[in-house]
C-alpha cells in the first residue's frame, strides 16, 4: 500500500480523523480541568505544608488551637501525598473509576477527578520546595517591618515563589498532558486511545501512532514555548 | 520603673537543644529614648539573639521585654503592632530582589498603614534623597552595591517611622570599601535623635557614636559604660581579652 492509500485509510475513510479530533478535545480537557484542580489543592496543601514547617517549632510552645488545627492538616496532607505518589497512577484512575465514582458512566469526570488529584500531590510538594527555598531572610525582613505570616506570604514570598516554581510546575502539566493517555484504561476515548482504535481497525501499525505521538509532541512543544515567554517577562529587569 | 525606659528587657533567657546551651542566660537591659546602645562581645556571645529578641524575631525562653511598657512576650500582644514601630536592619539587608527600590520602601507603609500611594512614595523618595540613593529609586537591588543596598535596607525601616531601630551587624557582610557609607547614614540618624540598638564590631563607630556601650560574652552581659569606660578603661578581664585581640 503507497503512503497515500495507507493515509486515506486511516485518516478519511470512515471520517476516522473525526475520532481522532474527538479523542484529542478529550485529552485536552482532561488535561485542563485536572491542571486547574490540581493548581488548586497543590496550593492549599503545599502552603500548609510549609506553614507547618516553618511554624510549628514556635507554636509549640504555646499550644493553641492554630497549633493543633495547623499540625491536624499537615497530617492529612502528608497522607495524601504519600499515597498518591506511592501508588501508580493507573491504579489511582482504576480506584475512582471502579470503587469511588463506580455508578458514574461517564469516565470524563472521574478522569478528571483522578488526575486533578494526582497532580495535586506533586503540585503540593513543587509549592511547598519553592516557599521553604526562599531565604529565611526575606520571612524575617517581612515581619520585622510588622507583616503577620499571611501578609508577608502575600506580599513578600508568594511573588517570588511563582516565579521560582514556574518550571518545576510546567514541567508537571507536560507530564500530566502525557499521563491522560492512560485514560483509555477507564473506556474514555482520548486521543492514545483514538490512535489505537484506527490501528486496531485498519491493522496499520505505524501511521496512527506516529500522528498520535506527533500531536503529543507539538502540544508539549507549545506549552513549552508559552513557559519560555512567560518566565523571561516575568523576569524582566530583575538580576 | 518599666514605663521611663523605651525598653525594658527583664532576665531574658533562651535556651537550645533542651536547655543544654543558654545563648542568652539571664540578660537585663534598659534602653532610653533617644540614646543609642552599642553591643559589642566575641561570636557567640548572645549579642545577636539579644538584639533579636527585642522584636521577638527570636522568641525567649524566659524573661520579659517592656517596650512602651508593654510586655510583648505576653501571647495576648499583638507584635506586628510593635515591629511596625521597631525598625530592623539585618546582617544581609535582605531587600525583596523582585522590586524596585521605591516599592521596597512603599510596601509596608501603604499595606500597613493605610498611607496613600503618593504620600508613601514622597516620602521614601525624601528619605532616599538623604543617603544619596534617590536617582536608584527604580532600579532593583541586585543591580546595586553591597553598601547602596544597606543605605536602602535602613531607609525602608525608616519608611515605618519607627521608635526605635535595630541593627544586626549591619556592616559584616560588606566590602571594607563600603562600610564607611553606611556607617555615615547610621551617624547621621543617631544625630536626629533616633533610638537605636546597634549589635557591630566597628569599635570605632561605637566609641565615636554610642550613648552606652554593653559588652557581653556567654550570653551575659559582662560590662556596662560609657564609650570611654569600656574603651580606656574597661574592668572585666573577658572585656580586656576581647579588646586586646581586636584593637
Amino acid at each position: 500500500m503507497s503512503f497515500k492509500d495507507s493515509f486515506s485509510q486511516a485518516f478519511l475513510q470512515k471520517d476516522r480523523w473525526q475520532l481522532l479530533l474527538k479523542g484529542f478535545g478529550n485529552t485536552i480537557i482532561i488535561t485542563l480541568a485536572a491542571a486547574v484542580l490540581g493548581i488548586i489543592i497543590g496550593i492549599v496543601a503545599g502552603a500548609v505544608r510549609a506553614a507547618y514547617d516553618k511554624n510549628i517549632e514556635r507554636m509549640r510552645r504555646r499550644k493553641n488551637a492554630s497549633y493543633y488545627i495547623l499540625s491536624f492538616f499537615n497530617f492529612i496532607f502528608k497522607i495524601y501525598i504519600t499515597i498518591i505518589r506511592g501508588t501508580p497512577t493507573v491504579v489511582q484512575l482504576l480506584i475512582c473509576y471502579f470503587m469511588i465514582f463506580s455508578s458514574w458512566r461517564n469516565g470524563i469526570p472521574v478522569a478528571m477527578f483522578a488526575f486533578g488529584l494526582n497532580s495535586g500531590a506533586y503540585v503540593a510538594e513543587i509549592i511547598r520546595g519553592g516557599i521553604m527555598s526562599i531565604d529565611e531572610g526575606q520571612f524575617e525582613a517581612g515581619r520585622s517591618l510588622g507583616f503577620n505570616y499571611t501578609q508577608t506570604m502575600r506580599y513578600i514570598i508568594v511573588p517570588q515563589v511563582i516565579k521560582d516554581v514556574l518550571p518545576a510546575l510546567m514541567n508537571e502539566f507536560i507530564t500530566l498532558f502525557k499521563e491522560t493517555s492512560i485514560a483509555g484504561y477507564v473506556g474514555i476515548r482520548d486521543l492514545t486511545k483514538a490512535g489505537d482504535i484506527i490501528r486496531a481497525t485498519t491493522l496499520q501499525v505505524y501511521l496512527p501512532l506516529l500522528i498520535v505521538a506527533a500531536m503529543y509532541l507539538i502540544i508539549v512543544l507549545l506549552m513549552t514555548y508559552i513557559e519560555g515567554k512567560v518566565e523571561r517577562r516575568l523576569r524582566a529587569n530583575e538580576r | 520603673m518599666k514605663d521611663e525606659h523605651l525598653i525594658h528587657v527583664e532576665n531574658l533567657k533562651k535556651h537550645y537543644l533542651e536547655g543544654k546551651i543558654h545563648a542568652l542566660d539571664g540578660v537585663s537591659l534598659d534602653i532610653d529614648k533617644g540614646e543609642v546602645v552599642v553591643i559589642i562581645g566575641p561570636s557567640g556571645s548572645g549579642k545577636s539573639t539579644l538584639l533579636r529578641s527585642l522584636n521577638l524575631l527570636e522568641l525567649p525562653t524566659s524573661g520579659n521585654i517592656f517596650v512602651d511598657g508593654v510586655d510583648i512576650t505576653d501571647s495576648r500582644v499583638d507584635i506586628n503592632l510593635h515591629r511596625q514601630k521597631m525598625g530592623m536592619v539585618f546582617q544581609h539587608f535582605n531587600l525583596f530582589p523582585n522590586m524596585t527600590v521605591l516599592r521596597n520602601m512603599t510596601l509596608a507603609p501603604e499595606v500597613l498603614l493605610k498611607k496613600p500611594h503618593d504620600e508613601a512614595e514622597k516620602k521614601a523618595h525624601e528619605l532616599l534623597k538623604k543617603v544619596n540613593l534617590d536617582d536608584r529609586a527604580d532600579t532593583y537591588p541586585a543591580q546595586l552595591s553591597g553598601g547602596q543596598q544597606q543605605r536602602i535596607a535602613i531607609v525602608r525601616a525608616l519608611c515605618m517611622d519607627p521608635e526605635i531601630m535595630l541593627f544586626d551587624e549591619p556592616t559584616s557582610a560588606l566590602d571594607p570599601e563600603m562600610v564607611g557609607e553606611v556607617l555615615e547614614v547610621m551617624k547621621s540618624l543617631a544625630g536626629d535623635g533616633m533610638t537605636m540598638a546597634v549589635v557591630t564590631h566597628e569599635m570605632g563607630f561605637a566609641r565615636e557614636v554610642a550613648d552606652r556601650v554593653v559588652f557581653m560574652a556567654d550570653g551575659k552581659i559582662l560590662e556596662t559604660g560609657t564609650p570611654e569606660d569600656i574603651f580606656d578603661h574597661p574592668k572585666n578581664d573577658r572585656l580586656k581579652n576581647f579588646l586586646a585581640k581586636i584593637l
